[in-house]
């Protein structure tokens, strides 16, 4: 048997060439590469024990600590689909917390439901404030919704008084602290507002209409897709997304710091949105790449701290990493490097 | 034609130039002369090469062959920097200035004078008082150029480049958003400019303008070089006829049957007086089911702004629509297409297709607005749709999930028709519907423009081509200069009807 012509065949039936064309294939590979680094460095990163029924190792620890991000990243993915920016995130993470952490602490509402339906209304006002002032005002998003990144943390202090709160409630603790299916229940959270919100995106127009918008608005208007509307809804997403990763966050340790709660988060999730390959000016938008985005940066986090390099170094790692993802996803640059190898190449093929 | 301008100087030269984008040839083997001291009217419909040929001129293109010689020297292909060095400065219609700069700091940005390193303020304020007076305008240089209306900062923008020693000034579609007076004190300065031995390429739709101040006409059609002429020995409508490829001559009536509508019908769309300022002034239409409105006209005459008034895109000022002889409101376009409007725009690229949708998206788009946005249309039933118009508009398309951006410009013009057919629209509204679409096409577009008509949609049809206005109308209304002007039926609607109409205005 033709050896070459077998390998022709795999190479024809795998569509191996139109494999690098996916955009889920440089995040995998990135994220391949930063666990291969792992396995050889420290193969206990893999080790995941069963302690009273619920599951503890790295891997597991990254998942949770990606949670919070995770959520974060999934409304901004919606924003930044429609052409805009949500910096606010963060501040948002700290009015939520504040705002439960006060309530338990004063002892207003008891019951865990009472709280998170509040913290939720709190959270939708903090996006349909961006959203008005985006979608009605017709504000630049950057500057619409940095009005709240600077207040939100004002407000967030207004509401704690200037202190850090803590406090103790079983039913909220379970938030960021419990166990479903022996999974930090965290996981599960992150879980179902992904498929939550891929089937609305598929059984409503929304998703259609949001990349309609970001891809071309002038045209969109003139289809009648009324983009205030659509902003609208979207921003209130992003607010309730960084609701329930301000509560995760505030449930896990139990307080509320309006100072550090969530700081620079609103950071992260851009960057795990662009890793995950949705344009920053708007149109497609891919959620799943979006949650490998998120896993590698937590990934890569987790890798620093436990290879026990200073965490002073984290930032700088971190950044270098994204630059490399983001070339290497960049078709221009791969055709300019493609450029600068192929003609090597071309000439030992010639000198044989 | 060098009879009354001997003494003057080539100072100009474009000869043999050709310009090819993909799929496109933009410019082939056109020729080009500008004297000193004249004012050269460069005129053309869509798609003539008029801005193609002014950016192989200044540099933004580089063009594929023949020549540009300024004063014979080359400068094809050269930078914009070093073309303007040498004397060629553009003006459009857009000030590309800095609106928050004073108008002395626009004027010198990037040649300040300077004084021990810094810049000196008083003797650049002190030189652009006097460039500026010098040309009779009379303004504060140290007031931000954004304060002023926008004739002052064009010429403005005219001193920065004329200051440049200029030695061909381009002047844009200079005069579009101009009102009457403005326009006047511009024509005082490009008069004392042509004293001054500047060659001036006046770029416009508007041909009143063409024959108050221009000494020669230069038309361009179809990215070929058509003619120069004498103003003064060229009628009005003897220049539309070079403009749009038509001879006087031909009649141009066609044998096709008119729709007959009952008498006393009430129409299904009905505008009365609709304007808004800087659009069009007060006008009004009747569009009937079953017939076709033409609307005639040339580039810029206001027919695009008619259409976005009656779709809701523009909110009148005055006048108001009936819809079936109800008044109605139309705050956006969501609002005329749940009334049973359809609007396929002429700009294609920035107003009908979403590049990065799919041919089976951008067609069922429409529809799915219409229905709202809570259940989305099953892909079953977006196939079903896809498969359908893909077959009986004849799209080239491989498949339905391809990005739209990836079809040719004739096959996207289809998507759009297929998006606002699967809407079931009762009045559709086509702006251009066959520009930039090939022969082929073109002829099949007409041909559903017929058949749809027949089924009893009303149509309004816009178009630059004289001869497919008065191919499909039942009734022709003619605009001018952003107002209607005549309304053609019956035995009226032939070509020459509808090119006298629009000429004999003019003068």
């Amino acid at each position: 048997m033709n050896l070459e012509a077998l390998y022709q065949g795999l190479l024809r039936r795998f569509q191996w060439k139109s494999i690098p064309k996916n955009r889920l294939f440089w995040p995998l590979i990135a994220l391949g590469l930063l666990l291969l680094f792992n396995l050889i460095n420290d193969p206990s990163f893999f080790a995941v024990e069963i302690k009273d029924g619920r599951l503890f190792g790295s891997i597991i620890d990254v998942f949770n600590r990606a949670a919070p991000i995770a959520l974060l990243s999934l409304g901004m993915t919606l924003v930044i689909a429609t052409g805009g920016i949500d910096l606010s995130v963060g501040a948002i993470v700290a009015i939520v917390g504040a705002t439960c952490a006060y309530l338990i602490q004063s002892g207003m509402v008891e019951s865990t439901v009472g709280i998170v339906a509040i913290a939720i209304v709190v959270s939708m006002i903090a996006g349909a404030w961006n959203g008005a002032l985006v979608a009605f005002l017709g504000i630049q998003p950057i500057i619409a919704t940095l009005i709240l990144l600077v207040a939100g943390r004002g407000i967030a202090q207004l509401i704690t008084d200037g202190q850090i709160l803590t406090f103790n409630h079983a039913g909220f603790e379970f938030i960021g602290g419990g166990f479903f299916l022996g999974l930090p229940f965290s996981i599960t959270l992150v879980v179902l507002a992904y498929v939550g919100t891929h089937l609305v995106l598929k059984k409503t127009a929304l998703g259609l209409f949001i990349v309609s918008i970001g891809s071309n608005p002038t045209a969109s208007q003139f289809v009648g897709i009324r983009a205030d509307f659509i902003k609208m809804m979207v921003y209130v997403f992003s607010g309730v997304c960084a609701g329930l990763a301000g509560m995760i966050l505030t449930s896990d340790i139990l307080g509320a710091d309006a100072n550090n709660a969530g700081l620079w988060s609103e950071l992260d999730a851009i960057l795990a949105v662009v890793v995950g390959g949705t344009a920053l000016t708007g149109g497609r938008y891919y959620i799943g790449t979006t949650l490998i985005g998120v896993i590698i940066l937590q990934t890569l986090t987790t890798t620093i701290l436990t290879n026990g390099l200073p965490v002073q170094y984290t930032h700088m790692v971190k950044s270098a990493v994204v630059i490399m993802v983001m070339l290497v996803m960049s078709v221009r640059f791969r055709n300019e490097i493609r450029g600068v190898i192929k003609p090597k190449r071309d000439k030992s093929g010639t000198s044989k | 034609m060098n009879s009354n301008t001997m003494k003057s100087n080539t100072i100009l030269t474009v000869s043999q130039l050709s310009k090819a984008f993909p799929g496109v040839k933009a410019l082939s083997n056109v020729q080009f002369e500008l004297k000193e001291g004249e004012v050269m009217a460069l005129l053309g419909g869509n798609g003539a090469g008029k801005s193609t040929l002014i950016k192989c001129m200044t540099g933004v293109y580089t063009s594929d062959s023949g020549s540009i010689e300024l004063a014979g020297e080359s400068i094809r292909n050269l930078s914009t920097d070093s073309i303007q060095e040498k004397g060629i400065s553009t003006v459009h219609q857009e000030v590309n200035l800095i609106p928050t700069l004073t108008v002395a700091e626009n004027i010198f940005l990037g040649r300040q004078p300077l004084r021990f390193g810094r810049i000196d303020w008083t003797k650049m304020n002190e030189y652009a008082q006097q460039l500026l007076s010098s040309m009779n305008i009379n303004i504060d240089v140290t007031r931000n150029l954004g304060d002023y209306a926008i004739a002052i900062q064009q010429m403005v923008a005219i001193a920065r480049g004329v200051n440049m020693s200029a030695k061909v000034l381009i002047l844009d579609e200079p005069t579009a958003s101009l009102d009457s007076q403005e326009v006047g004190q511009l024509f005082v300065l490009m008069r004392q400019l042509k004293e001054n031995g500047i060659g001036i390429i006046f770029v416009t739709h508007f041909l009143d303008q063409v024959y108050e101040i221009s000494d020669r006409i230069t038309v361009f059609r179809n990215g070929q070089f058509v003619g120069a002429y004498q103003t003064t020995e060229l009628p009005q409508i003897d220049l539309i006829g070079h403009m749009l490829g038509k001879a006087l001559s031909e009649n141009g009536k066609t044998s096709k049957e008119l729709h007959e509508i009952a008498e006393g019908s009430v129409p299904y769309l009905s505008a009365r007086n609709i304007g808004k300022k800087g659009m069009i002034s007060p006008c009004s239409v009747e569009i009937h089911s079953g017939q076709t409105l033409g609307v005639g006209g040339l580039l810029g005459a206001g027919r695009t702004e008619l259409a976005k008034l009656l779709f809701g895109i523009e909110k009148p000022d005055t006048g108001e629509i009936l819809i079936e002889g109800q008044p109605i409101k139309f705050s956006n376009a969501f609002d005329a297409i749940r009334s049973g409007l359809a609007f396929c725009p002429e700009n294609r690229k920035v107003e009908g297709i979403i590049g990065e949708l799919s041919v089976m998206e951008n067609m069922i788009l429409a529809l799915q607005v219409k229905q709202g946005w809570a259940r989305a249309l099953s892909r079953k039933q977006q196939k079903v749709i896809a498969k359908k118009y893909i077959c009986s508009l004849n799209i080239l398309t491989s498949d339905y999930d391809k990005p739209v951006k990836d079809l040719s410009g004739g096959n996207q013009q289809k998507v759009i028709l297929a998006r606002w057919f699967a809407t079931k629209p009762y009045l559709l509204i086509l702006d251009e519907p066959t520009q930039g679409v090939d022969v082929g096409a073109k002829s099949e577009i007409l041909q559903i423009i017929n058949e749809l008509c027949e089924q009893g949609m009303a149509l309004m049809v816009i178009s630059s081509e004289l001869d497919e206005v008065v191919e499909f109308s039942d009734r022709i209304t003619v605009l001018k200069d952003r107002q209607k002007i005549a309304e053609l039926t019956g035995d009226d609607i032939t070509t020459k009807k509808l090119m006298s109409t629009i000429a004999e205005e003019i003068s």
